[in-house]
């Protein structure tokens, strides 16, 4: 042991001298060894059959530079490019997710960190910001610069504040949601472009370490990915004496059993992604692969073995783990190269999450509609209340009075309700309830909309595919089966040591709704020749022809007499007889 | 405009128009049959063209290959009672087969009370179950989905087309491709159970139907295509159409199913009609107008002619592909009609938009050849535009004696509001009961007389609806003692106008019950006065009322499907007919009932009693 730790101090002082940007207050020897980075995989084989593979890579930063009057310009494990964002808008906690595909929670239970359909961002501010939406808006620009990705799309029309949904997760009590912005972009697709600047965050990039596994090639060919970037304040230690900035870079993805894996239920690391594991990353403290065997040997079959095992507690289940360090050169065998095997054996029940929920739009035509919300609480005898939030854009517009909240047919009252209406071109719905969920129920929120009509330059390129609601959430603390952990340390696997555990009888989960894909009236943009046409001649035809008969004057027209009469009449004039008519 | 503000000139143009006014309704009767028969001419439609781009250039590769498969599954789906038979649809059989394929499977069980027995299909009270399985397209949001139907009902054999949606299943599943979700339903009782199942996943209820909610969807879908073989040897694939109350998909859907054919060398058809290349001859022709004639028939008709039709409600473009036995020698496998099915669903999953880009109102004499609304709706606007031509007539007739009472002549009375309005409110409440009526008094009907329930409906509506021919006449003798010449004369002036409104509408909606509607409607309720024979045209007019017009279809149909029949299978058929338009109205909202007995039947009574005024 002693012998690995002197070899990791040997590389960071390489690593150090070649770090040409070296200032003389990183010198200190203290600062220097609290960075730490930190890398996990865990598998987790699905009971479909499939399989699920979560990268969590977590970098410590032991600086507070949010604190007036201190620049900090030396960057060691963390990126550069992040830490100056993250100063110059005074973000107290920034939250980024890109996710290509739906998480199919009643087939694959709960994800270790949920995220919706499409780009997902969530910032909380530091309370001495005084111009929030102008922050938020560089700081969508400058996101989307970094990660390649269309954030730019996000404006007012899109960001809501939510009251109650989204707490911080780290360090600080802040409970004013006017420091607060969330967005969601449903219709970004996630692809290669925006996972070569993530994996660049990394501190050994994909040279080395677990991200090595990181191909796109692979990666892209699955069921679900998803990759994020969340940033918060933590505790530095146990006693929380210091302050410290985590990054915690998530990559889950969830491979397919029937386009991968030929008819075979077999998974390897080599048919997962394509290569196997040789090395940890040199930068890493700790470097780890998890793989969940609570459910060995009856449903499949791990090769090699290992000794290493770990009990954790997540999502209200106590799962075993085998672990394989990666900074254990015995981990790697003769062959020099780790390749987990699993081979499935039986095939699994499906389990069925507690919380799930599922949202559909109701009804046809083009004026109205109704948005579906159903909320299903699985737990046989425990009711627990949910936190939903719906973010809707203005051109659905709510008919919020027929809102209605129906669990095991009767009505349910909300018994906290957040309704924030949308302005026309300037803000969305944000609709957010407190629901309390009676055991093994379905309940039911259903609001109708009218479909509004949108300017003709309002239109998407491509009106006619449809117009997305973004994906509703579903935040609730759900009732443990077994004792969650409460006491923070140090060598919890990270995929446990997400969200903060408060109390032990239940965890928190947060589950997001399909987004939704919504016909508006359309108009025929193939035809603006036609309609300019049609639209002149009407006005030209119609218009005209009333004028016309609207402003002329009509008088009996006296007949004019013949010629012969007039003559006569000229002559009788003269000799002044009376005339003729 | 001076042509109106002035005078003289107005004057000497509605002279123009009044004295010529029955050559020229003539003439446009005429040229608005020749028009018509002449759009199924080749050198008069277009060609037909895919207009949608993410459809039209996309290479597509079939290569589906387990049509062996399938056929040995329609086998093992076939063992004589299992499937299809008196026990209804193999539910679990069907939800394990998906499993095993590694759909999402979900099934929906619904049920519903026919207001009287179906004859034809043999049912009353339907229970039913569906079963449909959701292949979840990767790295897709399940925002939009493909349905793949094959309908499984009792009494009709189409394990085929069960058996070759579980194939295409399991070849789906296996690939990397898809962007939309793929649903796979296996709909019991045809369309009471595609009915109940998009009412389902749509959340609605317009027809009374009891099913149990859907636990699984996939977002808005965007196309769907039905699948019926009915006999294990295929020879020719045929493409449906038409759907609820006359709607059609869009025209590109059709496009793509005769590339698909083309490029697989399947011989296709339409109304079970092959394409012929000799347009120029005179047999050429009349294959094409017979071709067109049968689309017309059925689009006039206003029913679902398949399972698709009932998804154009939802916005869902749809057709039905149907496998035929014509005892050709040329036979095509399972693996072609798999193809064929493998590419049009990948073409569709390539669409980024729905589908739009082509037309919504078409007719087609051919697969190749289409008359678009541009090029039929002439036709009907020539009829129509004799009812507003007689209109103007009688306007001027009825305002030239107001003219002359300007000079202090003294003329009868305007007649009063009431000596029109009592008639039409009169026609229109036989209307209502007819609509009414027939399906509420069955039981009473049953009683009294031996009919059966279907029977008594049927029966009672052509009782309601002669009856209606001795009611409302002469009521305004009643009223002002006599009838007057200026009372009919508003009276048939207003009916006019009410029927040129109608007809327009439903041409607008349903271009060929419109036309054909006008066809029989206009000649008669153009030229009807008090003052002609009575009997005679009595008799006319009765020849030429809606109910006689829909028993013509039945006979030119039979006709056009080479199934001719004699007079008295006519008129079963023609019975049957009715009891099928009630029906339809009630399970699927079927318009053309409602409309034919609450507003065509009333406005045709105005003219009855037009011709018995005085």
């Amino acid at each position: 042991c002693e012998i690995k730790q002197l070899s990791d101090c040997l590389i960071r002082l390489l690593l150090d001298r070649r770090d040409g940007t070296r200032t003389s207050e990183a010198l200190t020897p203290a600062a220097a060894a609290r960075d730490e980075f930190q890398e996990e995989l865990v598998i987790r084989p699905l009971h479909s059959g499939d399989i699920y593979a979560s990268f969590q890579f977590r970098t410590l930063w032991d600086t507070d530079f949010l604190q007036e009057g201190q620049k900090v310009s030396h960057y060691r494990l963390f990126p550069k490019s992040l830490g100056q964002v993250l100063s110059k808008f005074s973000v107290r906690e920034l939250h980024i997710s890109f996710t290509q595909g739906f998480w199919r929670t009643m087939q694959w239970g709960q994800p270790f960190i949920p995220s919706p359909p499409g780009a997902e961002l969530w910032v909380w501010f530091h309370d001495t910001v005084s111009d929030v939406d102008g922050n938020w808006k560089e700081l969508t620009n400058v996101l989307s610069g970094i990660f390649c990705a269309s954030l730019n799309f996000i404006d007012l029309t899109n960001t809501v504040q939510p009251s109650a949904s989204f707490k911080p997760l780290g360090l600080g009590n802040a409970t004013d949601h006017r420091f607060l912005r969330y967005a969601t972009l449903p219709r970004e697709i996630v692809c290669t472009e925006n996972l070569t600047p993530w994996k660049k965050l990394l501190p050994c990039g994909s040279k080395a370490g677990l991200a090595v596994l990181l191909k796109s090639e692979k990666l892209f060919h699955s069921s679900f990915h998803s990759q994020a970037v969340h940033i918060r304040p933590v505790c530095q230690d146990e006693q929380c004496t210091s302050k410290a900035w985590e990054l915690r870079q998530t990559l889950n993805v969830v491979f397919d059993l029937y386009t991968a894996g030929q008819g075979k239920k077999e998974w390897s690391l080599f048919k997962m992604f394509s290569r196997t594991l040789t090395e940890a990353c040199p930068l890493a403290t700790s470097s780890k692969v998890y793989v969940d065997i609570t459910d060995n040997p009856e449903l499949f079959e791990l090769s090699p073995a290992t000794p290493l095992l770990s009990q954790a507690v997540v999502l209200g289940d106590r799962r075993t783990y085998s672990v394989f360090d990666l900074t254990r050169a015995e981990t790697f065998g003769q062959l020099r190269s780790l390749n987990l095997l699993l081979r499935w054996k039986g095939d699994g029940e499906m389990l069925r999450p507690l919380l799930h929920a599922e949202r559909y739009v109701a009804g046809f035509g083009l004026q109205t509609g109704e948005i579906h919300t159903v909320i299903y609480n699985n737990h046989p005898y425990r009711a627990f209340p949910v936190l939903l939030m719906d973010s809707v854009p203005w051109y659905l517009q709510l008919y919020i009075h027929t809102l209605t909240v129906t669990s095991k047919s009767r009505d349910n009252k909300p018994s906290y309700i957040h309704y924030q209406p949308a302005k026309d071109r300037h803000r969305p719905h944000l609709l957010e309830m407190l629901i309390q969920l009676p055991p093994h129920s379905m309940t039911e929120v259903t609001v109708q909309f009218e479909r509004a009509l949108l300017k003709w330059t309002e239109y998407t390129p491509d009106p006619n595919h449809g117009f997305y609601v973004g994906s509703s959430v579903v935040s609730a603390l759900v009732p443990s089966m077994v004792a969650m952990n409460t006491n923070f340390t140090q060598d919890q696997p990270l995929f446990s040591s997400f969200v903060p555990v408060k109390e032990e009888s239940s965890y928190f989960v947060r589950v997001y709704t399909e987004p939704l894909l919504v016909n508006l009236p359309t108009p025929d943009f193939s035809m603006p020749y036609n309609v300019i046409c049609l639209t002149c001649t009407v006005v030209a035809v119609g218009y005209g022809s009333f004028y016309n008969l609207l402003t002329r004057t009509f008088q009996v027209d006296e007949p004019s007499l013949p010629l012969a009469k007039r003559l006569a009449n000229l002559i009788r004039r003269i000799r002044g007889v009376p005339l003729l008519t | 405009m001076g042509l109106l503000s002035d005078p003289n000139r107005r004057k000497a143009l509605t002279g123009l128009l009044t004295r010529l006014n029955t050559p020229i309704c003539i003439v446009c009767y005429l040229a608005g049959i020749v028009w018509f028969m002449g759009l199924a001419f080749e050198p008069f439609t277009l060609r037909t063209y895919m207009s949608e781009n993410a459809m039209g250039s996309t290479m597509v590769e079939e290569r589906f290959s387990s049509g062996e498969r399938a056929l040995s599954l329609a086998k093992e789906f076939d063992p004589p009672s299992a499937c299809c038979g008196l026990n209804g649809m193999p539910v679990e059989w069907l939800v394990k087969a998906m499993q095993s394929r590694g759909l999402e499977v979900f099934t929906q069980s619904f049920s519903r009370k026919l207001p009287f027995p179906d004859e034809n299909k043999e049912r009353y009270m339907v229970r039913g179950t569906n079963v449909y399985g959701i292949l979840r397209a990767p790295r897709a949001p399940r925002t939009e989905a493909l349905v793949i139907t094959a309908p499984c009902s009792p009494g009709n054999t189409n394990n085929q087309a069960v058996a070759l949606l579980l194939a295409l299943a399991q070849y789906f599943r296996n690939q990397i491709y898809w962007a939309k979700d793929i649903i796979f339903l296996v709909n019991e009782h045809d369309l009471i159970g595609t009915q109940a199942w998009l009412e389902g996943y749509h959340h609605t209820n317009i027809t009374g139907m009891e099913y149990s909610p859907l636990q699984g969807r996939a977002g808005s879908i965007q196309a769907a295509l039905s699948l019926e073989l009915s006999s294990d040897v295929i020879t020719s694939l045929d493409l449906v159409l038409e759907g609820l109350n006359g709607q059609l998909p869009n025209l590109d859907l059709a496009n793509l199913f005769y590339a698909f054919c083309q490029k697989l060398g399947v011989l296709c058809t339409i109304q079970g009609k092959l394409q012929r290349n000799d347009w120029d001859t005179a047999e050429g022709y009349t294959h094409a107008a017979q071709t067109m004639m049968l689309m017309v028939l059925k689009q006039a008709c206003g029913r679902s002619w398949g399972d698709h039709g009932l998804f154009l409600r939802y916005h869902i473009e749809a057709a039905s592909v149907r496998g035929i036995n014509s005892f050709r020698h040329y036979k095509t496998d399972a693996t072609t009609i798999g193809r064929l099915l493998e590419g049009m669903v990948r073409k569709l999953n390539n669409l980024l938009e729905r589908l739009h880009q082509s037309y919504f109102f078409y007719l087609l004499p051919s697969l190749s050849r289409f008359v678009s609304i541009g090029y039929y709706m002439p036709a009907f606007g020539l009829l129509a535009v004799i009812l507003l031509l007689r209109a103007l007539d009688l306007w001027v007739h009825l305002g030239a004696p107001a003219l002359a009472a300007v000079d202090g002549v003294t003329e009868p009375s305007s007649p009063g509001v009431l000596t029109v309005l009592t008639p039409v409110v009169i026609s229109h409440l036989t209307g209502v009961a007819l609509y009414l009526l027939p399906v509420h008094l069955q039981e009473m009907a049953v009683e009294h007389f031996p009919v059966s329930e279907t029977e008594a409906v049927v029966l009672t509506a052509i009782a309601i609806y002669t009856a209606g021919l001795a009611l409302p006449h002469n009521t305004q003798r009643l009223l002002s003692g006599e009838g007057t010449e200026q009372g009919w004369k508003v009276l048939k002036l207003t009916a006019l106008l009410y029927l040129a409104v109608l007809l327009g509408c439903t041409a607008l909606i349903n271009f060929s019950l419109g036309f054909i509607l006008a066809v029989t409607l206009v000649p008669i309720t153009a030229s009807i006065t008090p003052h002609m024979p009575k009997a005679l045209y009595a008799v006319v007019m009765v020849l030429l009322s809606p109910a006689f017009t829909i028993l013509y279809c039945v006979f030119i149909y039979q006709e056009l499907i080479e199934a001719p029949v004699s007079v008295s299978e006519g008129w079963m058929l023609f019975l049957s007919v009715i009891s099928q338009g009630i029906l339809d109205h009630a399970l699927y909202g079927s318009l053309v009932y409602p409309l034919l007995a609450l507003f065509i039947y009333p406005c045709w009574l105005m003219f009855w009693n037009i011709l018995f005024w005085n």
